[in-house]
């Protein structure tokens, strides 16, 4: 078992409207930065024990499908990499 | 007739819900959801509220919980189940219904009151109303936009699915009378079977005659006409 990171990343799907993004916007405008669009993301760290890199993908990739992502509204990808000794 | 109103951590409309329910005659017990569903129940209601704090996404962690697959197998064979505001994103959550609920247009809290225009009164949670008709109900949610992919969304439309519209006064539909920006104007929907619903407006706040009006009675009679 080799431990790793794997960082799972969620957004919005194209095309729904987030309101906490446009209203951040908005408030950089304010600031007087100029910007064309801004979109959040939620970025979630899993540290986990897995046989290879794609077993921990997979694994990630099944807890955003189950619980982290909402298939309905969310996209998302996972990146995995060994963790820091 | 025994409704089970699921109280989760931080469920907060759960004894409005059981008063409502009473003063219509349909007997209604709190049930902490660590405790599962009582045996023989015969509805479930999702009340309001913020379980788990609204983590990760409304209705989130409610959905996962244990009791929620009780809750999946016995609207599976026909129990009703309501989910309103809270208990409509736990249900949208725990796919009882599609779509989600997520954060208003306008990205604030809304606490007011909204007009609703009956779209199917074919379904136990409206056979009290008319088609067409406008009902005056309070919304209170943060996360109450409807939102869905547009194909499914005229699925809906279609299989006569959506309960309730929001609409002005005059019963029109249109994006000004939009509280939250739902898709469609949706504010309420029914499942595959339509003994299933989930809405974000609280029909349990316009029930009792003592707060003064009592439009929402007619969809908490579903649990006596499902």
């Amino acid at each position: 078992m080799t431990d790793y990171t794997a960082t799972v990343t969620v957004r919005l799907k194209r095309g729904v409207l987030d309101p906490e993004a446009e209203t951040t916007k908005r408030a950089l405008e304010r600031l007087g930065f100029e910007l064309d669009a801004l979109r959040s993301t939620d970025r979630y760290e899993l540290d986990l024990a897995a046989e290879s890199e794609d077993e921990a993908a997979e694994r990630a990739g099944e807890m955003a499908e189950r619980l982290l992502a909402n298939p309905t509204i969310h996209d998302y990808e996972v990146a995995v990499e060994r963790a820091e000794a | 007739m025994t409704v089970a109103v699921v109280r989760f951590g931080g469920s907060n409309c759960d004894r409005d819900s059981v008063q409502a329910l009473s003063h219509l005659g349909i007997d209604a017990e709190l049930v902490w959801h660590e405790d599962g569903l009582p045996e023989d129940i015969e509805g479930v209601m999702l009340p309001g509220g913020f379980s788990y704090g609204d983590y990760l996404r409304a209705g989130a962690m409610a959905a996962r919980s244990p009791i929620m697959q009780e809750v999946r197998e016995v609207a599976a064979e026909g129990v009703p189940v309501l989910g309103v505001c809270n208990g409509a994103q736990i249900g949208c959550e725990s796919s009882l219904t599609p779509g989600a609920f997520t954060t208003n247009r306008s990205a604030r809290f809304q606490c007011e009151h909204v007009h609703l225009r009956v779209e199917n009164a074919d379904t136990p949670w409206t056979a009290a109303y008319d088609e067409g008709q406008v009902v005056e109900f309070p919304i209170a949610h943060g996360e109450g936009r409807f939102e869905i992919d547009d194909d499914r969304l005229e699925a809906l439309e279609a299989d006569d699915r959506i309960l309730f519209k929001y609409c002005d006064e005059s019963g029109a539909v249109h994006d000004g009378a939009n509280p939250n920006g739902s898709k469609h104007n949706v504010a309420g929907i029914t499942g595959e079977d339509d003994t299933v619903a989930v809405m974000m407006p609280h029909p349990e706040r316009v029930s009792l005659p003592d707060i003064g009006a009592v439009e929402g009675q007619g969809v908490l009679r579903g649990f006596a006409e499902a």
